[in-house]
């Protein structure tokens, strides 16, 4: 892995910051108003479901509890997704600084960052990096003079599923149970962790909170379109010759994105990873943005060479063998999907039968108990719309490849 | 196993539940720490945990088998995981992957007949933009080509 820190430039995370500064500053103020600024930010979760951090953070503030808890989501876990790493390998301070600010505004005691088990090498860093927050009063009593402000935060590492990155999933994961999602009612802002009420919040949508603390919602809210305020981080993969982590505002359209990273001859650009949504030429003029193309950042792209029946059955093997199996929908959904590709690889399949397998989709994204199965059909339905010709124009009604 | 290795055992998992305390949130991490030294959480072990946590076995086996991660029979003495997601697809596993099996002469889901390596497929591990990404234990290679592939595991004790 390249471990030579890059120099980045973006709008927001990546415009600089100076560990301990937000904290500072949010300290002096009381907690009423960053609640205010937060939900004027209009700030929303950066994980991919987009729900607005101010009320996640403004419910759990008004919990009456002698417990509560800040859980950062480092379980990244969509395919295509790799922003959170270079979040925590090269701008803890943005991340860590987010969840102190959080725990002063809602009156947390304990944080806790939830690794997955695949970043296990970010492990020793980022307790030696928390140490030193200890020792500099970032973390730990009294923090940087408040009396009576205790706040100090511990590393959970994931062993491997990707459901664990669902909120509910990922508190049972913690509390040392099978990461299967609960059922909502209640949510985690009064019965999350432990019983207690709870925030959880993506690793990006934390380290955005310094530079709002810092700077003011009315500078950050100029970025982004109307309903999607800010700058994102993208993860770009696949047929481009410069991938990697991009900050760009919201809005920024998809072929503005593929000539950035000179991207050529693009056939198809997979928007949200493995559970998002697949989109063709005729698209590419769709604005990133909650309200269009909504994604937790990952962007995959397939040029002209590339085979989207093998991309689909890569996706659907993935849901196969994610799925957490508790909901039936879910479970037996994904297998029957997958099911089909292989049909429509084989050339054996009738109309009828994919038409009723688009029908399971459907259900599934209404039946399903959590995101998991609510999502991993929209590949599937995106890329026998999209690339409705290619697929089913098949020589010999299909390929030998696997 | 010995009377000796089980009281071993049982010590390190005593010494883990000190540590955490007595609560079942700790469970995840004590199966880590045994899987992470012993590569595999044996049924003895399970039933240690269970023991000393006060909770039924078949709560450790269940929450073991939910994981990827964590596995009840042992494998190699090295894990080897190759990144099978779409990404690192299309940069070429399919050659690695089959440059690995030559080496070792094994198939991929594996252990070769030493007990040297297991090698899988993991799901995305994160280095889409730096694929084919395999990792070695907890160590992660990325851009590889089947000679480096091979090279690294050569260096493998």
């Amino acid at each position: 892995m390249e471990t030579k820190t890059k120099k980045r430039t973006g709008p927001v995370i990546f415009s600089g910051y100076e560990r301990g500064t937000a904290i500072e500053k949010a300290l002096n103020i009381n907690r009423e108003d960053i609640l205010l600024e937060i939900r004027e930010s209009k700030l929303r979760g950066r994980g991919g479901a987009g729900f607005p951090t101010s009320t996640k953070w403004m419910l759990t503030a008004a919990a009456l509890s002698d417990e509560k808890f800040i859980i950062c989501n480092a379980d990244e876990g969509e395919p295509g997704t790799f922003k959170d790493r270079v979040l925590l390998i090269e701008y803890p301070e943005l991340v860590f600084d987010g969840m102190v600010i959080a725990a002063h505004t809602i009156g947390a005691q304990k944080g806790i960052i939830y690794l997955r088990g695949e970043y296990e090498y970010l492990l020793k860093p980022l307790q030696e990096y928390l140490e030193g927050m200890r020792k500099d009063n970032f973390l730990g009593k009294d923090i940087l003079g408040k009396k009576g402000f205790y706040f100090d935060i511990t590393v959970f590492l994931g062993s491997g599923a990707y459901v664990c990155g669902e909120e509910t999933a990922l508190i049972e994961s913690l509390e040392g149970q099978r990461g299967e999602a609960r059922n909502r009612p209640p949510y985690p802002v009064n019965t999350g962790y432990m019983g207690k009420p709870t925030i959880v919040n993506n690793v990006e949508t934390l380290a955005s909170i310094p530079h709002i603390i810092i700077k003011g919602s009315e500078w950050y809210k100029k970025l982004g379109t109307g309903k999607s305020s800010g700058s994102k981080l993208f993860s770009v993969s696949g047929d481009c010759d410069k991938p990697g982590v991009y900050e760009l505002p919201w809005g920024t359209k998809i072929s503005e994105l593929l000539e950035l990273v000179s991207a050529k001859n693009t056939k198809a650009v997979q928007v949200g990873g493995a559970s998002g949504f697949c989109y063709n030429k005729t698209q590419f003029d769709k604005a990133l943005a909650y309200e269009d193309a909504a994604t937790g950042g990952s962007i995959m792209i397939f040029n002209e060479s590339r085979d989207m029946l093998r991309v689909l059955n890569n996706f659907m093997e993935f849901f196969v063998d994610e799925s957490c199996g508790q909901c039936t929908p879910c479970r037996i959904g994904n297998v029957k999907l997958l099911e089909g590709v292989k049909m429509i690889q084989k050339g054996d399949y009738t109309f009828a039968y994919i038409n009723k397998l688009k029908e399971l989709g459907k259900s599934m994204q209404v039946a399903s108990k959590c995101g998991l199965g609510q999502s991993s059909p929209n590949a599937f339905l995106s890329i026998l719309e999209n690339f409705n010709e290619e697929i089913f124009n098949r020589e010999n009604g299909g390929t030998n490849e696997n | 196993m010995l009377v000796e290795e089980k009281n071993a055992l049982t010590e390190e998992i005593e010494l883990m539940i000190k540590k955490l305390g007595k609560k079942r949130s700790a469970l995840l991490s004590i199966l880590h720490g045994i899987q992470m030294k012993h590569r595999h959480v044996s049924e003895y072990a399970q039933q240690e945990i269970a023991r000393l946590l006060d909770i039924h076995p078949v709560e450790v086996f269940s929450v073991l088998s939910f994981y990827a991660f964590l596995n009840a029979t042992p494998k190699g003495r090295n894990l080897v995981r190759i990144c099978r997601t779409i990404s690192c697809d299309m940069k070429g596993k399919d050659i690695i992957v089959r440059a690995i099996e030559r080496e070792l002469n094994m198939k991929i889901g594996h252990t070769t007949s030493d007990n040297k390596f297991t090698v899988e497929y993991v799901n995305c591990l994160g280095l889409c933009d730096e694929g084919p990404a395999m990792a070695i234990n907890d160590q992660v290679f990325t851009k590889l080509t089947p000679e480096k592939a091979v090279k690294l595991l050569s260096k493998v004790k």
